[in-house]
């Protein structure tokens, strides 16, 4: 098979690993959500989403209808061979994947609203690049839901109420979101640079392990602070009260401007899809999130 | 734990049974319900604007806000995932629904704002929640397609008529006295909101 080829077969592999079965990391989150909560109607919701994960697994359908506007991330290596065929062939696996897992058909046209029918449209999938030393390519697969991403929000802060007016409008942020991201969520923070910048960033968090603090201690521990800030909240699954609002804060930075001080939350909602997986220039494959 | 009550019911769903189901209160239920999600609303509501005579009529059946993920096998519709849409995208359109079409329980995710509570409240109907996300678990409690119309909105936004089965769990999250454990929960973050900043400043 042509690397080409390969690339295509791998994306369609990742889409409907993600689409069906959670990384372990997150699986791991949720268990220990419904461990430690209280509410009893918040552990209906747990229980509910635990069995829900289980049967998709077993049956090898989406984990939700809405398997998302897909988007994939990408870290080239500047010698893999066929870079410049990968947009498209990820355009064919998307449009294979959407007729062979099923997905559902999520690519609206804003202007006519008439649906693409396959998941590919006008900067979709959405690919982010980021080019590395080496001869493969690591693909990530990130299909994310509607519901999570409407509650997104970003401000574009006064420098001088730094870093309490950043925790602030986290909070703010999720109290108002409050049921819709279809929480317990994953709560990305981006901060700093343009408001592109830190909406990125915030988007780039939630693609990290779950479970993996921040390398950078004092963010690690500003994570964890928030993490159990929004958990007293008592938001709760759904949004029915309870003590798992969150299953973890993320935070990415980036330098800002003297002047401004942008702050950006973006919303993953508990059936946090990624897959992950690294093809060789000469063809091998491994799969980095999921055991196949 | 909380002390939940959970109730069984078979549908049409009838206003006094709806009358007597409090926030929190757990529900499976076994009939017939139907989808609807915005494309659908719009059209209804439309359509009773014009005074056209709809398709259907769903006395007492669960109106379920879902796009469902389906697929046609040998001419039989089968349908994978069924997971709960946002309600309150729904909410311009749900008062005149709910009154016209006789729903008594609105099924969704998130929550309904204050003119479909009003509504709830004077027709006799109920707004549950079933868990976000968890369309697979929802797929298994749908034991057939009975009916589809308006599929000409596309797969997810036609109206889909389900036979169930111990549909659930779903909890009620608007009661037919108004009474809203979306309201409660959101009180009670704003008062712990003030309790959170007042740390911060620590």
């Amino acid at each position: 098979m042509n690397l080409e080829a390969l690339v295509e077969n791998v994306a369609v592999d990742l889409l409907r690993l993600a689409a069906v079965r959670l990384p372990e990391d997150v699986k791991q989150v949720i268990r220990r959500a419904y461990g430690k909560e209280r509410s009893g109607i918040g552990k209906v919701q747990l229980k509910a989403i635990l069995d829900n994960i289980e049967i998709a697994e077993q049956k090898g359908i989406p984990i939700c209808q809405d398997t998302g506007l897909i988007s994939f991330y990408m870290e080239a290596g500047s010698r893999f061979k066929v870079l410049e065929k990968v947009e498209e062939a990820l355009r064919r696996a998307v449009q294979r994947a959407t007729s062979e897992i099923p997905l559902r058909p999520n690519a609206v046209d804003p202007f006519t609203q008439k649906n693409t029918d396959d998941n590919t449209g006008m900067h979709v999938p959405y690919i982010h690049w980021r080019i590395v030393s080496g001869d493969s390519l690591e693909v990530t697969a990130f299909p994310k839901g509607g519901g999570s991403e409407n509650t997104s929000t970003l401000k574009m802060m006064e420098p001088s109420y730094g870093l309490k007016g950043l925790k602030e409008f986290v909070i703010e942020s999720v109290v108002k979101a409050d049921g819709m991201p279809c929480p317990p969520t994953i709560i990305g923070v981006g901060v700093g640079g343009g408001p592109n910048v830190a909406m990125e960033l915030a988007e780039l968090s939630l693609l990290q392990p779950v479970d993996k603090p921040n390398p950078n201690m004092a963010i690690a521990r500003l994570e964890q602070e928030l993490f159990e800030a929004v958990n007293r909240t008592g938001i709760g699954p759904m949004g029915l009260g309870g003590d798992s609002t969150a299953l973890a804060v993320k935070i990415e930075y980036a330098h800002r401007h003297p002047a401004s001080y942008p702050v950006a939350v973006a919303f993953q909602c508990w059936a946090a899809r990624r897959a992950t997986a690294r093809i060789g220039s000469r063809g091998e494959v491994e799969y980095l999130t999921h055991k196949v | 734990m909380d002390k939940l009550k959970k109730k069984e019911f078979k549908t049409p769903i009838l206003e006094k049974d709806i009358r007597r189901l409090r926030v929190g209160d757990i529900v499976f239920v076994t009939g017939t319900l139907f989808t609807a999600r915005d494309a659908a609303h719009r059209r209804m509501v439309h359509y009773l604007k014009e005074m056209r005579q709809l398709p259907f009529r769903f006395d007492g059946l669960p109106l379920y806000h879902c796009g469902p993920l389906v697929r046609k096998v040998n001419g039989e519709w089968s349908v994978l995932a069924a997971g709960p849409t946002t309600s309150m995208r729904m909410e311009p359109f749900e008062d005149e629904v709910i009154r016209n079409l006789g729903v008594r329980l609105v099924i969704g995710k998130g929550g309904m704002g204050e003119r479909t509570r009003k509504t709830l409240r004077e027709f006799g109907a109920a707004y549950a929640v079933f868990t976000g996300g968890t369309a697979v678990l929802a797929a298994e409690h749908v034991k057939k397609v009975k009916q589809v119309e308006w599929l000409d909105l596309g797969v997810p936004e036609a109206v889909w008529v389900f036979e169930v089965e111990a549909f659930g769990p779903i909890v009620i999250g608007i009661d037919s006295d108004g009474n809203s454990l979306f309201e409660k929960v959101q009180l009670e973050a704003e008062r712990r909101k003030a309790e959170i900043f007042k740390k911060f400043e620590s």
